[in-house]
């Protein structure tokens, strides 16, 4: 199977039915992005697909020829992402282990509306769990980054 | 008592801390062991030998600064709190600082990051590594200028002789340093507190960087070369024995490389894995997909039945008969009888599942009757121990490494998970990646206990409280590790029961007996959960008879200043492992935080109809918090909570803005509790098993949240698990502020509150 990661193009010996996420981190190695749940209930394992944010545990590799895939690695493309800014600046990560699915769920979320309303932010987020409990600072640095991007 | 010994020439962290001064502390006294657990669940290595290090500090020609860091970080940040604490009395630049992280030994002391007590524990002792070790670096500054010590002072990586304005870097003193005695204790000056440069200011985590860019390693992130993946297929009832397995179809998935049956461990299996079938593939999907395909035939045994409708009615009948009496003044029958009013509630607390955001993963690689582990895990010690046994093997020959965890809460420091991924690498023959999937990780956790619990309560004729009846109810973590524990622990009774600090003449606290029939464990703020949540709703009920002000009733109920003694009562009371006479129960440090709630809160402000606004006060892991929560309800009966304020005596802190995260964090655990979370058993087995059936708290029902820290310079109390508890009763008093209505099980159904 063919895979676009990050502008880089990877052939793997997968079957067409292996979820994204773990053709992204067994036969990829890029760890970023991060198993929670596996039923794309909790948001921890999201990637870019053409831009837009997918679960990739959810996500056949079927479903992603011929798409750029890009994950938490990716996000900054070299730099760093205005989501990730904001992030580091409210402080935002405790176990960090969510936050990867989080940040690439908010830069979505940017990139479509780039200035959300608080519900908008609720909408968008709520698919995205954090048992630590950093959704007030996720909030705050969604804020942040529409005022800065 | 701390004991610092140069430990410069040692090999003692090999390749790792090569050249200048390597400072070995031993923490004498502080090795407080489980104070939840009975039976075998203490920490094993509480009893330290003569001498055995447990914090590293060292400096490097280079002037880099290293801290081995031997608490795990599961979010609390602990990593760069110690650190700060270290580099403060050391006169370090922070930016030469780096941690390092400890593997699992016993040298190091207690490693077991649990009951929020890193800070309490380590706080003094790093103070005075770091000192010792500043003290060292003038000294050797001092004898190559051939001027006194007393005249030298620090900046910041630097040793300076003022009235000659010479200067020496950390780094350039080092190898000089080393070969300076430790100075005796009594001529160690530390820092006063106003010259602290890092204590008490906020500084960001040092994982930060790699955490937003997706470069930290978690447990589940490790690869070593020649890796094969594996995922297992457990018995859902504790205790279930495998008949027999037919694995041909799982097999024929391709990838899948071998299909191993672990052994399970009797009930009570402790520590040690509950026994499965394993597929080991060359990637994770592969393995899940082969276990898909085993066909395993299980004798459940006797917990087979295990329902947890008819558990809660025996829990609840239990509850109303007269128990264990595990505390006792006055006379609290004859005052309950003498009573101008009476009032009496039941309470339920159901299963909880810790469901961290990383599920359970270890890798390991056995090769020649030693095995090497790379974890997450709250315990490397005990993790070391349970690998040993499984394996049968000597523990030196077992190496922990400790990656950062994603999520604890509890449930990582009980290693079952880390033993079978070494079991699994021996029987393999290669190293092996375990990874459990959310449904095991839900399915065979070791779950906060259920609890029920019955209160009765006298009033006098003014609205006093005369009579305090409270019997708790549940199966104790002894269970999962001592046969026939039926009672709670001390330590668990002094988790909100014994330790009631109201100001009531006739007191009486009741244990009744239950059988446990899964795994039960510590999950953040333990014991602590159901009992906060009965006392703190009933001290409301209270309050509500005697037609008073919830904050002014608290306030009247926790009476004059004064330390609450309960040896003198006869109570065996473990107060978290920590001294009574540095740790008193002190209701004046309650009556602060009730105050600074009320008044953060605006708690006499009106609210608009539907809306109600709660308070409930709690103490536990040694740090005082109350809670003021404001809700809204609705007509369909459906609870939003709109607003939450804590006010903290948490004694004195290092990283604010890190403890400020710990309790905006408790609001959201607890809030999930009191709203959404409960785990279910049907024929044995857990009937939810991921985040579509186990409901946790969401961006969408997260309130407007206050922190509010109140300055102290009491010694430190615990940060991580302390907010949970009053939350919960103060959200269901705020329900009750707001419909009239009394919540008395969790979590909070929104049919009793329909307004038809």
């Amino acid at each position: 199977m063919e895979l676009i990661v990050n502008g880089v193009r990877h052939n793997v010996d997968a079957d067409a039915n292996m979820p994204l996420l773990w053709a992204v981190r067994d036969l990829l190695g890029l760890h970023g992005t991060k198993f929670g749940c596996g039923v794309g209930a909790c948001g921890a394992c999201t990637v870019h697909l053409d831009g837009v944010a997918v679960r990739s545990c959810v996500t056949s590799l079927s479903d992603v020829q011929g798409k750029q895939v890009t994950t938490i690695e990716g996000l900054g493309k070299g730099g760093e992402h205005p989501v990730q800014r904001a992030w580091k600046a409210a402080n935002v990560p405790q176990c960090g282990y969510c936050q990867p699915g989080q940040m690439m769920q908010a830069a979505s979320l940017l990139k479509q509306t780039p200035k959300p309303s608080d519900e908008q932010i609720v909408e968008a987020m709520s698919g995205n769990v954090c048992r630590c409990g950093t959704y007030q600072r996720i909030k705050v640095a969604i804020k942040a980054a529409a005022e800065t991007a | 008592m701390s004991e610092i010994v140069n430990l410069s020439r040692r090999r003692v962290l090999k390749g790792t801390l090569a050249g200048g001064v390597v400072l070995g502390l031993h923490v004498g006294g502080v090795g407080v062991g489980n104070a939840f657990a009975a039976g075998g669940a203490s920490s094993a290595n509480s009893g330290q030998a003569a001498f055995a290090p447990n914090v590293y500090v060292s400096v490097a020609p280079s002037g880099e600064i290293v801290l081995v860091a031997h608490r795990s970080e599961m979010g609390t940040g602990i990593r760069t709190s110690l650190a700060m604490i270290l580099a403060d009395e050391l006169d370090a630049d922070w930016k030469t600082v780096k941690v390092l992280q400890a593997q699992g030994d016993a040298k190091y002391g207690d490693q077991n990051t649990d009951g929020s007590r890193s800070i309490r524990q380590f706080f003094q002792p790093l103070r005075e590594a770091g000192g010792t070790a500043r003290q060292m670096l003038v000294a050797a500054a001092a004898a190559q200028w051939r001027v006194a010590p007393s005249t030298c002072h620090t900046e910041p990586g630097h040793v300076v002789h003022a009235t000659s304005k010479r200067r020496l870097s950390y780094g350039a003193l080092a190898a000089a340093a080393a070969r300076q005695p430790v100075p005796p204790r009594d001529t160690l000056h530390l820092k006063d507190e106003g010259a602290w440069r890092y204590i008490g200011k906020s500084l960001p985590v040092v994982d930060l960087d790699d955490i937003v860019h997706g470069r930290a390693i978690y447990g589940i992130d490790v690869v070593l070369p020649g890796m094969k993946y594996a995922s297992i297929e457990r018995a859902s009832v504790y205790g279930a024995t495998l008949r027999s397995v037919d694995s041909s179809e799982a097999m024929k998935v391709p990838g899948v490389l071998k299909i191993i049956t672990i052994p399970g461990a009797p009930v009570p299996s402790g520590f040690r894995p509950l026994g499965g079938v394993a597929v080991v593939a060359t990637n994770t999907w592969s393995a899940m997909q082969g276990r898909t395909k085993l066909k395993l035939d299980w004798d459940t045994g006797p917990n087979g039945t295990y329902d947890s409708t008819a558990y809660r009615k025996m829990l609840e009948d239990t509850a109303r008969q007269p128990a264990k009496v595990v505390r006792h003044n006055g006379d609290a029958g004859a005052a309950l009888q003498g009573a101008a009013q009476r009032i009496s509630a039941d309470y339920y607390v159901p299963h909880f599942a810790h469901a961290a955001m990383e599920p359970l993963a270890a890798t390991a690689s056995y090769a020649n009757g030693s095995v090497d582990v790379w974890t997450a895990t709250q315990n490397p010690q005990q993790a070391r121990t349970t690998v040993a046994q499984v394996l049968g093997l000597k523990e030196p020959a077992v190496t922990i490494n400790v990656t950062l965890l994603g999520g604890g809460f509890g449930r990582k420091s009980k290693p079952d998970y880390v033993a079978e991924a070494a079991f699994l690498s021996r029987e393999v023959g290669a190293p092996v990646k375990l990874t459990w999937t959310r449904e095991d990780d839900v399915r065979n956790d070791y779950f906060h206990a259920v609890c029920a619990q019955h209160m009765e309560g006298g009033l006098d004729a003014q609205g006093k409280t005369v009579a305090w009846l409270h019997r708790t109810v549940f199966p104790s973590i002894g269970s999962t590790f001592t046969p026939n524990v039926t009672y709670g622990s001390a330590g668990e009774l002094g988790q909100g029961v014994t330790d009631m600090p109201y100001a009531v003449d006739n007191v009486q606290c009741e244990n009744g007996s239950a059988i446990a029939h899964t795994r039960i464990g510590w999950y953040r703020s333990v014991y602590n959960i159901p009992h906060g949540f009965a006392a703190g709703s009933f001290v409301d009920e209270l309050a509500a008879a005697a037609h008073q002000d919830p904050v002014q009733h608290l306030l009247a109920l926790l009476g004059e200043p004064r330390h609450v003694d309960l040896h003198a009562l006869g109570v065996d009371y473990p107060n978290y492992g920590a001294s009574i006479d540095e740790y008193p129960i002190d209701t004046a440090r309650y009556a602060a935080v009730v105050r600074a709630a009320a008044a953060r809160s605006g708690w006499s402000n009106p609210l608009p109809k539907g809306h109600g606004r709660g308070i409930a006060v709690h103490r536990s892991f040694l740090s005082y918090v109350a809670a003021v929560a404001q809700v809204q309800v609705a007509d369909d009966g459906s609870v939003r909570v709109t607003r939450v304020d804590l006010a903290v005596d948490c004694g004195r802190i290092v990283n604010p803005d890190r403890v400020v995260a710990q309790f905006e964090g408790a609001v959201v655990m607890a809030l999930g509790n009191a709203l959404y979370s409960e785990l279910t058993f049907r024929n044995g087995a857990s009937e939810q098993s991921n985040f579509t059936d186990y409901r946790v708290a969401r961006i969408d029902s997260v309130p407007e949240t206050h922190i509010y820290v109140v300055p102290s310079n009491a010694p430190p109390g615990g940060v991580g698990e302390p907010g949970v508890p009053p939350t919960t009763a103060a959200i269901c008093n705020a329900i009750f502020n707001a419909t009239g209505k009394r919540i008395r099980a969790l979590p909070v159904d929104p049919g009793l509150l329909k307004r038809v």
